[in-house]
């Protein structure tokens, strides 16, 4: 194994261990979005019942939202614990050390993309233990998996890049409302083109998170829609490649070092 | 270019954008195999010259090279054959021991086959093996700076940092450190650049001393080289009443010039004399006196020799107006 891989391989090793000696970091992205999905699923059934609802199932529609969410959570827990490794001077440490400052940030993105594709087990365990059926099948799920990786890169670059400019944990938590604003800002809890609401439409039209949520909506509901699919995964690589590439900035001027 | 495993600084100064220069112009040498204590208050510009000597900051104007490479141009190879601990043992909570070096040696290039058993000599060595497999957040602070200090050992580097590695330690701790410290130069033949704001550590361990106030060197030699310098003992009489005070200054200061203190009157002796002619002039006289103490010199006779306050008081000064900083 080279020296890099085996660099990067470290630092998501350290990122999975941390997660996994801290309950509170595991426990609400697994649980808080499939309890918001049951609330919603409850209280919004008869939404399937109008004209034009892709789907007789709420459950099915709604599942989606929690991959999302859970990729959100994720974000926080990433940035909070970079934040907290700049606060401690433990980035100086790792910074006297052979580490290339892509090789870390490559492994703690690592490390965040493993706990996001068990979240997604998690959520897809949930909604198959529920009754929910994946119109795309085996391979859909496969796909599914892919593509919780993908959101988990993204938003974990996303936090990465707060933290790193930030430097606190604080702000971190701070900034979560804020990206929760465009998960209900989207189509979250109905299909865009049956939104009355003028504004919130456009809204939902204009925010990625919405084409995120109907990518992983259309291999649950619908199976192999190839327009969303490309609509949501190109925003997720597009959101990775921006903030990967701002988080790698913010790194170099916080690893000072010459 | 100086030995593989010395350190030369000349003309070093690091200035931060709103502040005065934290390192105005220092040249230091340090040798191989050499303990070098760098000792002065809080803000004296010690962690600032660690930072750049350690490729953590880059020198505003000078030149320091550390084992013979430049810091500015060769901050990887420098990196490479330094360990370092910086003044807060920065360790992560979450992890215990074990966890910190396996992963400072995978990180530091330690061969594969190697990192399990330099991890378990080294928590032997620093005596955490019974702790070795709790997280770092149960543990007491001198055994953070045990656990740090085996973290900046674990690539067996040849020049090694300690900014300030016994602060806030009890005794015992502390003289674990000195310990280690002594150990390592004595069976490596480790160089140490060591800072402190503690006289003792840098008499006991250092084999020279540079003196360090506002940024600028004032004073650099031996401890006894330094010592001599100030070269008279000081004679100290403890007054039975405040009111005597005056008195005893008054007939003391025949024999050589007083200095500052508030236990006690006291005054440097002139050359050439001993407690025994003070003995024999308070008989003499009949003079009341409480009791009578000779000092030998001290580094912080050095450091108020050179500076004109007492290294506890700088210290003071130092955190007074870092509190003031930030009240405002």
């Amino acid at each position: 194994m080279s020296t890099a891989t085996t660099q990067v391989g470290a630092i998501a090793r350290r990122s999975i261990v941390r997660t996994s000696r801290q309950p509170a970091s595991i426990i609400p992205p697994l649980i808080f979005p499939v309890a918001l999905m049951a609330v919603n699923a409850g209280g919004l059934a008869s939404s399937t019942e109008l004209p034009g609802f892709p789907t007789d199932s709420f459950l099915a529609f709604a599942l989606a939202v929690p991959f999302i969410q859970g990729a959100l959570f994720s974000t926080m827990n990433a940035g909070t614990d970079i934040a907290r490794d700049v606060q401690t001077g433990f980035v100086n440490r790792l910074a006297l050390t052979a580490l290339r400052d892509w090789a870390l940030l490559s492994g703690q993105l690592a490390g965040i993309v493993v706990l996001g594709v068990l979240q997604v087990v998690f959520y897809i365990v949930v909604g198959l233990a529920a009754g929910v059926r994946f119109e795309s099948g085996p391979a859909g799920i496969a796909v599914l998996l892919v593509y919780g990786a993908l959101v988990a890169l993204s938003f974990g670059a996303l936090g990465a890049w707060l933290a790193y400019r930030t430097g606190s944990g604080e702000t971190i938590q701070a900034l979560f409302p804020v990206l929760f604003v465009f998960l209900f800002i989207s189509s979250m809890n109905a299909p865009r083109n049956l939104i009355e609401v003028g504004w919130f439409q456009t809204a939902a039209t204009l925010n990625p998170v919405s084409y995120m949520i109907e990518c992983v909506r259309s291999l649950i509901i619908t199976g192999w829609d190839w327009q969303a699919l490309a609509l949501g995964f190109g925003f997720a690589i597009v959101l990775g490649v921006v903030s990967f590439w701002l988080a790698a900035g913010a790194l170099r001027t916080r690893m000072t070092r010459t | 270019m100086t030995d593989e495993n010395g350190i030369e600084v000349k003309g070093l100064v690091r200035e931060y954008k709103k502040g005065p220069r934290a390192v105005d112009g220092i040249d230091i040498s340090v040798a191989p195999g050499e303990i070098y204590g760098f000792l002065g208050p809080n803000g004296a510009g010690k962690s600032t010259t660690v930072h750049v000597l350690t490729t953590l900051l880059p020198p505003t104007a000078g030149t320091a090279l550390v084992g013979g490479y430049d810091v500015v141009k060769d901050g990887p190879k420098i990196r490479g054959l330094i360990g370092v601990a910086l003044q807060e043992a920065a360790l992560d909570p979450l992890l215990n021991a074990r966890d910190h070096l396996r992963l400072q040696a995978t990180l530091q290039s330690v061969p594969k086959e190697q990192r399990d058993p330099r991890a378990e000599e080294l928590i032997h060595r620093v005596g955490l093996v019974d702790a070795a497999d709790r997280k770092v957040s149960s543990y007491s602070g001198g055994m953070k700076r045990r656990l740090d200090l085996a973290l900046a050992l674990v690539h067996s580097p040849r020049i090694l940092f300690l900014d300030e590695p016994t602060t806030g330690l009890d005794p015992q701790s502390r003289t674990d450190i000195w310990n280690e410290v002594a150990l390592m130069r004595r069976e490596a033949g480790v160089t140490v650049f060591l800072t402190t704001q503690y006289l003792e550590e840098a008499d006991v361990l250092a084999d020279r001393v540079g003196i360090i106030d506002a940024g600028k060197i004032v004073a650099e030699g031996t401890p006894a080289e330094l010592k001599a310098e100030i070269g008279r003992p000081s004679v100290h009489a403890i007054p039975r009443t405040e009111d005597d005070r005056p008195k005893i200054a008054a007939f003391l200061a025949q024999f050589g010039e007083p200095l500052a203190s508030t236990r006690d009157v006291a005054v440097r002796l002139r050359e050439g004399l001993g407690l025994t002619d003070i003995v024999r002039a308070v008989d003499a006289n009949g003079v009341d006196i409480a009791d009578l103490e000779l000092h030998a010199p001290t580094l912080d006779d050095v450091f108020l020799a050179k500076t004109g306050r007492t290294l506890e008081g700088a210290a003071e000064e130092a955190d007074t107006v870092e509190q003031e900083k930030r009240r405002r």
